[in-house]
């Protein structure tokens, strides 16, 4: 039973990390269609951010979170800025090879800058100790994860729903057009939602280092793909369908590792994403696609 | 009376296609002013490029004596400037409420007191206020993107076809609202195919062919005119 329970700890501490990477996925498609496949590495940078803070400069754990999700949100607008921007009446594909060019040159960019072995926070973990929830020890690292993506996500549901710019993110995603005749301007609100996303982002590389103590050039790339996989799950572009995907991802790689095929849990996600793509290509909160005319 | 919007000689592409060819038309406060023609005639690609959706590459176009053709288009509302495109375009996820605040977005008078005006032209949207726009009848959703470009309490509304898509009964409706706006001193511009029904409540109209204005006068001689009549209105 209590090995029954730190499992279901384990599966929502990892889900809650990719239900935060999967929201940034999903709002960025929402709002102008584009898989940006640079997303995950956004975590990356966020890791080592974190990783230097408290490891070269000595600063603060709390201080060097700040830094990090400020860091992270900053290069995603950057980002936006720089390589999307210009693209906004082109096709779609060249977004997307953007997108993937953007991915190549954040890793390649850690690669050269701070090495390609992988930095490890064992030493100076940014949250330490456990946790005794009714006989069962768990790490407290693993509750502050749980409860952190919680707060971002009830967050976040708040601001698209009740705040003005949450409506113009929902209008822009809609119709551009329409959006703009309200008075909408699309370049701010298209970089408030990379902001918020990115953010997310940042959140999630903290807690992913808080979580699992080590920053790698490559590391956002499988994280981010798996993410990809929890937003086409739950219904890319859709917020709640993100929250579902990341979190069911999260059980179901944990189910893979207690199955003793640990070595089968990547496998297994990527043929979620098949079969999502073969039976309901929509996901499972996912709206029908309209062609817009 | 002054002229309120000036459109002078403007030429609009989209890519190699030139779909307007040096049209100019004007406005004058208090008017309701129609553009009618075949589809394809460039309507709808005047009235976007007026409110700012679409560039011209030539001429220029006022509104209030200042030139508004190079500001970006989510400007151009705040000048007192709305559109009801075509299509309606309201958005379908969006409940009633929430869609007449978006188009109440950069107003800075009160967005409650816009919104007690539009419910009191439109009763109908008052009782579905939390309903979800994709939910609504066609002649709903007209309303609803009428109501949505009132919010912004505009000195000129642009309405973009109102009249598409809908039954005979909701059409004499939607222009009863029209002459109704009008009377209360908003100005408009009417994009219509319906060419009868646009004619019977303008002050003066236009006659748009394949990207080129050929006739305007008057509703009432345009009405009356063979050429008109033969063309758009089956007689």
């Amino acid at each position: 039973m209590a090995d029954f329970f730190s499992q279901v700890v384990n599966a929502l501490q990892l889900g809650s990390i990719y239900a935060l990477v999967a929201l940034g996925y999903s709002m960025v498609y929402g709002i102008i269609m584009l898989l940006n496949f640079a997303h995950g590495d956004i975590i990356m940078v966020g890791a080592y951010a974190t990783y230097f803070a408290v490891c070269q400069y000595g600063l603060h754990p709390l201080v060097a979170v700040l830094l990090a999700v400020l860091i992270s949100t900053l290069l995603g607008v950057l980002i936006e800025k720089a390589a999307y921007t210009p693209l906004r009446s082109a096709p779609r594909l060249s977004l997307l090879i953007t997108a993937i060019g953007v991915s190549f040159l954040l890793e390649n960019g850690a690669q050269l800058l701070f090495g390609a072995d992988t930095k490890s926070m064992v030493k100076t973990p940014l949250i330490s100790g456990t946790l005794n929830l009714g006989g069962v020890t768990v790490s407290l690292a693993a509750v502050i994860t749980i409860v952190v993506s919680v707060i971002a996500m009830i967050a976040l549901t708040f601001l698209v729903q009740k705040t003005k710019l949450g409506k113009a993110m929902r209008a822009v995603s809609e119709d551009m057009g329409a959006a703009q005749l309200m008075g909408i301007s699309l370049n701010r609100t298209i970089s408030f939602t990379f902001a918020i996303g990115s953010f997310l982002a940042g959140i999630g590389a903290v807690l992913h280092v808080g979580s699992y103590f080590q920053a790698s050039p490559m590391m956002g790339s499988m994280l981010g793909l798996k993410a990809f996989v929890a937003a086409v799950l739950g219904g890319i572009g859709s917020i709640p369908g993100a929250m579902i995907g990341g979190f069911a991802i999260g059980i179901v790689e944990t189910l893979v590792t207690v199955a003793g095929l640990s070595t089968w849990k990547d496998g297994v996600v990527f043929a979620i994403l098949i079969v999502v793509l073969l039976v309901k290509p929509t996901g499972i909160l996912g709206r029908p696609m309209v062609e817009k005319v | 009376m002054a002229e309120f919007l000036k459109v002078d000689d403007i030429n609009v592409y989209y890519g190699a296609i030139h779909a307007i060819k040096g049209i100019s038309f004007y406005v004058n406060e208090g008017e309701i002013v129609t553009l009618i023609g075949a589809n394809g005639a460039g309507k709808t690609t005047s009235l976007q490029t007026v409110s700012g959706l679409l560039r011209s590459k030539t001429g220029s176009i006022e509104f209030c004596g200042e030139r508004i053709d190079h500001v970006p288009a989510h400007k151009i509302v705040e000048r007192g400037l709305a559109q009801v495109p075509e299509g309606r375009r309201i958005f379908l996820r969006m409940t009633v409420q929430e869609n007449l605040e978006m188009g109440a977005y950069t107003s800075s008078g009160s967005v409650s007191e816009a919104m007690d005006y539009v419910f009191e032209q439109f009763p109908r949207l008052k009782e579905r206020r939390k309903q979800i726009g994709g939910t609504l009848s066609g002649g709903e959703q007209q309303m609803l993107a009428m109501g949505r470009a009132l919010m912004s309490r505009p000195k000129l509304m642009m309405l973009d076809e109102p009249s598409m898509g809908l039954a005979p009964i909701l059409v004499e409706q939607i222009f009863e609202i029209i002459a109704n706006l009008h009377k209360n001193g908003t100005t408009i511009l009417l994009v219509e195919q319906n060419a009868q029904m646009a004619l019977s409540v303008a002050d003066r109209a236009y006659v748009l062919e394949t990207g080129k204005i050929t006739l305007s006068g008057t509703g009432k001689e345009l009405a009356a005119s063979e050429e008109v009549k033969k063309a758009y209105l089956g007689g």
